[in-house]
């Protein structure tokens, strides 16, 4: 009995397509990894979407998050100029990407606030070669070049250039 | 027609190699020459013209460690320099966030999410003796073997000098 019902089951497996199953399986993979290379690629390389969020900003970025277009071609043929808004890797923690805008280039001499909420003794310094200086635009509550001092360019891994949400104030940023 | 249609079909392909050939080495796994020698007897060094070219070590790189940042004592890891974002170094990792090294006679304190690269060959390296500790933001991946020359393919070690670091 049961040994007839298992080679009822053979008979049936015999009749599936297996071999177009795997093709068109194998068809969809190849497509899925082209998709995850074609974003990769872009993402990477061309433009790619960010949110943004928290008070260091303000009131250019609101502090309960923008979307914003990042464009990856600056960083890499050096073009970040002053005043551009730049996503960076954190020097204090790599898995962290903060959003800044650049006030000095390599050899450029940046004046600052040591502490804004406390008086107005400042401090100059000179941005060494192949270093940015960034800072927040709420200086009153941004953690940037400030304490850690100038950034190796070589943590510049985009340039804010639009708000593309929330819709009503899409434009240009900068 | 047909010679453009398969001119159409060979770019087509191409481009997509290509693209699938980026992705592979941007999130997985790459191969690249090494130059100079500041890390002999690690690597031998390659000059940049066309035959020395192919003398010198090719190495296998992995960029899983990009996804967490996590690294161990004497890994070798390739990075940007920090005056140079276009120049890539190959070194050795000595010490990690929060530890303490001795450097010449002072005792220095690396920063959070700073590290301490060095050559193996010190006489003639430029690293973070000169330039002092690096971000992790800055490491591009980690050597893990040498493929050619065929006399030299075999894994890169782990190698501590004991001794150099201390930990809170």
């Amino acid at each position: 009995m049961a040994a007839g019902r298992f080679s009822s089951l053979f008979r049936r497996a015999a009749t599936v397509p297996w071999s177009s199953i795997a093709g068109e399986a194998f068809d969809r993979v190849v497509l899925v990894a082209k998709t995850v290379c074609f974003v990769h690629v872009i993402n990477n390389y061309v433009c790619s979407i960010a949110l943004v969020r928290g008070p260091s900003m303000l009131p250019t970025i609101n502090i309960t998050g923008d979307i914003v277009a990042v464009e990856r071609i600056s960083p890499r043929w050096s073009l970040i100029a002053v005043g551009d808004i730049v996503l960076l890797r954190s020097p204090e923690n790599p898995m962290k990407i903060v959003t800044k805008r650049v006030l000095g280039l390599e050899g450029d001499t940046v004046t600052f606030l040591v502490d804004p909420a406390k008086g107005f003794s400042s401090k100059t310094v000179l941005v060494p070669k192949g270093h940015v200086w960034v800072q927040g635009d709420n200086i009153y509550e941004s953690r940037d070049s400030r304490q850690f001092g100038p950034v190796p360019y070589g943590l510049i891994q985009g340039r804010a250039f639009c708000r593309v949400w929330p819709p009503e104030s899409f434009g240009s940023i900068g | 027609m047909g010679t453009l249609n398969s001119l159409w079909l060979l770019t087509r392909k191409s481009v997509t190699g290509a693209l699938f050939g980026i992705t592979v080495s941007d999130r997985y796994l790459t191969v690249s020459p090494v130059r100079g020698n500041s890390m002999h007897p690690t690597f031998a060094s390659s000059s940049t013209t066309f035959p020395g070219y192919l003398k010198g070590d090719l190495v296998l790189i992995e960029r899983f460690c990009l996804h967490d940042f996590k690294f161990s004592h004497g890994d070798v890891v390739i990075f940007q320099s920090p005056s140079n974002h276009k120049q890539i170094y190959v070194k050795r990792l000595i010490a990690l966030p929060g530890e303490w090294i001795r450097v010449s006679s002072d005792m220095l304190k690396i920063p959070d999410g700073h590290s301490w690269v060095e050559g193996d060959n010190s006489s003639s390296s430029l690293d973070s003796r000169y330039f002092g500790p690096i971000p992790l933001g800055l490491i591009r991946g980690r050597v893990t073997h040498v493929i050619w020359p065929p006399q030299r393919v075999g894994k890169v070690e782990r190698k501590m000098k004991p001794g150099r670091i201390y930990q809170d």
